[in-house]
C-alpha cells in the first residue's frame, strides 16, 4: 500500500463534487480529488487506447482515468451496471497496466455493487469510521445527488427564458459549492434552502405556453454536457423548455422496469436492456403531455437505445412527435450536432405556428391527448 | 402481463381458420438458430407443424436487412432482418426467442433482450412466435416451450414429449460436431481457431469465404462454438474474471482449451458488435503465447483484403511451425 491514499474517479456531469465529498467523509487523511476537467485531450487519450467500436463512455472514461493516473492518483474507482457498462472494469484495468501504471483498482460492478462488498472493500481501503458515520455520509451523499437534481431538473425548464443570462447558472453554482462543503444534512438543508430564495429571485420571462422538448436516452450522454456538446444549453438558446427526467437519482432509486414496461403501452413487450424500455416509456409520456419534441441521445452503437429505436420511430408515427435520434461518438464534430439541432428547432417552431393556424382555422384540437400540464417526473 | 410468452404476437386473421390444416412455422437462418436449430426443428416437427427455415444469407438478403435496420446496427442483427423478412407471408408463425439470461452470471447480450420487440415494430403485423428464456424464477426454457404449445393448440403431454426429443436432438447433434472436431484436432495440418460467434462464422454469405480462404491455403477450420460448453465456460475464467456473456465465455473459453493443439486464433468479429469489442480487446491482450489476430466483418467488405489478410496469417504460422520444428 503507499503512504497516502489519492482517491479518483472519470467525471460524469457534475455529479463529482458528490463522490468527493463521500470519498472525503470516509477517508479523512486521503488525497480526494476528480480526475482534470474534460478537454479534448480527455478525449484523444481515451479514444487512442481503447478499442475501435467500444461505446463511448468507455473512450471518455479511461482518457479520465489516464489523466488523473498522471495526477497521481493511486486509487480508481469504476461502476458498472446495464448492458457492457458491467464489463467496462476489467478491460480498463487491463489497459492502464499494460500502460505501465501502478494504482489500485476498485471495479464496484454488478455483484460488487452490493451493500456488504461495498462495506468490505471500504474497510480495506482503510476506512476506520464506525458504521453510523459511515451510513450518514451515505445518506448526505443521497440527498445531495437529489437536491443536485431537482434543481438541475427545474433549471433545464426555466434556463431558456432567464431575463438576466447566467443568473440561473449562479445559483446553480453557488448550490454546488455548498454540497461539496457539506459535513451534515443540516448544511445540506441550508444550502437547499439558499438556493431556493435565490431561485425564486431570479427573473424570467416565460410565455404562457413555451416550446418544449424531451430528453431521452442513453444515462451517460444525457448526463456528461461534455459527451453531447452541451445540447441543453444550445436548447435553451432557441428559447425552448427542456425536460429530462433520467439522472442519477433516477439511476439509483427511480428505475422500475416492471412500471416502465406498463407505461411504454404497446411498443415494447420486454425490457430491452439498460434504460431502452425508460427512453420508450417517458417519449410516450412526453408525447401524451403534448411536448413539442424528443430529443433521443446515446452513444455510438449503444445496444438498448438501438432495441429501443425501432418503437421510438413507431411512437414518433403514431403521435405525430418529431423525435431527433443523436448518436454521439468521440469523432462527433460539434457544428453538425449544432446544425441539425437549430434544424429541429426550427421545425418543431413551425410546426407549432402550423398547428395554431389550424386551430384557430378549424377551432379544434386536432392532437390526441393534449393538456398542458407541468411536465415530467 | 406482457412478459410471457403466451400472450405477446396475438394471432392474426386468417391463422385460426386453418386450425385443422397443418401450421407452418418460420424459422430465421441467423442469429441462435446456429445453436438451437435441432431443437426447434425437432420440437416443431413432433408437434405435427411444416417447418420452413429461411434460406441461406445471400446478397439479396443483406440489402433487404440493411434497409430494414437502423444503420448502427451489427451486422448479424441486420442479416437477421433480412431472414425474417424473407420469412414474411409464406409461415403462420415466425420463432423469434428472447434469450437474457441462463442463471446467475450467464447473460446474452443485450440485443438478444430486444429481438421480438425490433421485429414486431419494424414489421406490426409479423405473427411471431416467441418464448422467454430466463432463469428459473421467471421462466425456464421449458416453461416457454409449453406455452409455445399451448399456443399452438397442443396438449401438455405432447408439448412436453416434443421438447424433450428436440433437447435430445439437440445433444445428440452437438455431440456428433463435437466429436468430428476432436478428430480434426488431432490430425497433423496447420489447424486454425475460429473464435467467433457462430451465426458469424456459420453464416454461408460473412463467414463461410473466411473458412474457404483457409482451407484453399492448406489450413485445418476448428471453431470455438464446436468445444463442449461447459468447459469452455469454466476454462474461460482463467482470461476473465468479470465475464458474463455466456455465449462470448464459450468462445474465448475455447482459446485457452485448445492452445495446444492449434496452430493459430482467429478473432471473427462484426462490426460493432457491442460484446465483442471488448472481450476481444481483453484476449489480444491476455493471450500472449499462440498468434492471434482480429478480423472485423461489415456489410461493405471486399474479399481481396481479407484474402491477404488470410494468406499473411497462414504464411506466420506455417512458418512459426517450421522454425518450432
Amino acid at each position: 500500500m503507499p503512504d497516502q491514499l489519492a482517491i479518483s474517479f472519470p467525471h460524469m456531469g457534475e455529479y463529482s463534487i458528490v463522490f468527493t465529498q463521500l470519498m472525503g467523509h470516509l477517508f479523512p487523511t486521503a488525497r480526494v480529488f476528480p480526475a482534470p476537467p474534460m478537454t479534448q485531450k480527455t478525449v484523444e487519450l481515451g479514444s487512442r487506447y481503447s478499442p475501435d467500436f467500444v461505446c463511448s463512455p468507455f473512450k471518455y472514461n479511461l482518457g479520465n482515468y489516464i489523466e488523473a493516473l498522471e495526477q497521481g492518483a493511486n486509487v480508481l474507482f469504476q461502476t458498472g451496471m446495464g448492458c457492457r457498462y458491467g464489463y467496462y472494469g476489467e478491460l480498463q484495468e487491463q489497459i492502464l497496466r499494460d500502460l505501465g501504471y501502478q494504482f489500485q483498482f476498485l471495479c464496484l460492478s454488478r455483484e460488487r455493487a452490493q451493500a456488504l462488498a461495498l462495506y468490505r472493500s471500504a474497510r480495506e481501503l482503510g476506512c476506520t469510521l464506525p458504521l453510523t458515520q459511515m451510513l450518514s455520509a451515505l445518506l448526505l451523499a443521497c440527498e445531495s445527488i437529489r437536491a443536485m437534481d431537482r434543481y438541475e431538473y427545474w433549471m433545464r425548464e426555466e434556463m431558456g427564458f432567464q431575463s438576466t443570462p447566467g443568473s440561473c447558472e449562479a445559483v446553480r453554482k453557488q448550490l454546488f459549492e455548498e454540497i461539496a462543503q457539506a459535513h451534515s444534512l443540516q448544511d445540506l438543508q441550508r444550502a437547499k434552502n439558499r438556493c431556493r430564495q435565490a431561485a425564486a429571485a431570479i427573473r424570467t420571462d416565460k410565455p404562457p405556453n413555451p416550446l418544449r422538448v424531451g430528453i431521452v436516452g442513453e444515462l451517460y450522454t444525457l448526463m456528461e454536457p461534455s459527451s453531447n456538446f452541451f445540447v441543453e444549453q444550445q436548447l435553451a438558446k432557441e428559447g425552448i423548455s427542456v425536460s429530462r427526467v433520467m439522472g442519477v437519482w433516477f439511476l439509483l432509486f427511480g428505475k422500475n422496469h416492471r412500471q416502465a414496461l406498463k407505461n411504454s403501452g404497446p411498443y415494447l413487450w420486454h425490457t430491452v436492456g439498460a434504460n431502452g424500455v425508460d427512453s420508450v416509456s417517458q417519449s410516450l409520456a412526453y408525447a401524451k403531455k403534448g411536448y413539442d419534441g424528443i430529443i433521443h441521445m446515446k452513444s455510438f452503437g449503444c445496444i438498448p437505445e438501438l432495441n429501443a429505436t425501432p418503437a421510438l420511430m413507431n411512437l414518433s408515427r403514431d403521435w405525430n412527435i418529431p423525435i431527433l435520434h443523436l448518436s454521439f461518438d468521440s469523432h462527433t464534430s460539434e457544428t453538425g450536432v449544432q446544425t441539425r439541432l437549430e434544424a429541429f428547432a426550427d421545425m418543431i417552431r413551425m410546426k407549432r405556428e402550423e398547428g395554431d393556424v389550424a386551430n384557430s382555422q378549424f377551432g379544434r384540437g386536432y392532437r390526441l391527448g393534449i393538456h398542458q400540464g407541468r411536465g415530467g417526473g | 402481463m406482457l412478459e410471457n410468452g403466451n400472450t405477446i404476437g396475438e394471432p392474426k386473421d386468417g391463422i385460426l381458420k386453418k386450425q385443422g390444416e397443418k401450421m407452418t412455422i418460420g424459422i430465421p437462418r441467423a442469429l441462435l438458430y446456429y445453436r438451437y436449430q435441432y431443437l426447434w426443428k425437432t420440437f416443431f416437427t413432433r408437434l405435427g407443424c411444416n417447418v420452413v427455415i429461411s434460406a441461406p444469407t445471400s446478397q439479396n438478403m443483406l440489402a433487404r436487412g440493411i434497409a430494414l435496420s437502423v444503420g448502427e446496427c451489427c451486422l448479424p442483427v441486420k442479416i437477421f432482418m433480412g431472414h425474417v423478412a424473407s420469412l414474411l407471408g409464406r409461415c403462420d408463425y415466425i420463432l423469434i426467442p428472447r434469450f437474457e439470461t441462463l442463471g446467475k452470471g450467464e447473460e446474452f447480450c443485450v440485443r438478444f433482450w430486444g429481438l421480438p420487440d425490433i421485429v414486431h415494430n419494424t414489421f406490426p403485423d409479423a405473427p411471431i412466435l416467441s418464448y422467454n428464456l430466463q432463469d428459473h424464477k421467471r421462466g425456464s426454457e421449458m416453461q416457454g416451450f409449453w406455452q409455445i404449445g399451448l399456443r399452438l393448440g397442443k396438449s401438455p403431454a405432447q408439448t412436453v414429449a416434443a421438447y424433450r426429443r428436440g433437447v435430445q436432438e439437440q445433444l445428440r447433434q452437438d455431440c456428433l460436431v463435437r466429436e468430428k472436431q476432436e478428430l480434426l484436432l488431432a490430425a497433423s495440418g496447420l489447424k486454425v481457431l475460429f473464435a467467433a460467434q457462430s451465426y458469424l462464422i456459420h453464416d454461408g454469405y460473412v463467414g463461410a469465404p473466411l473458412i474457404r480462404m483457409i482451407e484453399e491455403q492448406g489450413g485445418v477450420p476448428v471453431f470455438a462454438d464446436r468445444c463442449d460448453p461447459m468447459t469452455c465456460r469454466a476454462s474461460a475464467k482463467t482470461l476473465s474474471q468479470d465475464l458474463y456473456w455466456t455465449v462470448n465465455k464459450e468462445i474465448i473459453g475455447a482459446i485457452p482449451l485448445t492452445k495446444k493443439e492449434v496452430d493459430g486464433v482467429l478473432l471473427i468479429t462484426a462490426f460493432p458488435c457491442g460484446t465483442d469489442s471488448l472481450v476481444n480487446e481483453l484476449v489480444l491482450r491476455r493471450v500472449r503465447d499462440i498468434p492471434i489476430a482480429q478480423i472485423v466483418l461489415d456489410e461493405q467488405q471486399g474479399e481481396s483484403g481479407l484474402q491477404t489478410r488470410m494468406e499473411c496469417f497462414m504464411d506466420i504460422l506455417s512458418e512459426r511451425r517450421r522454425s518450432h520444428a
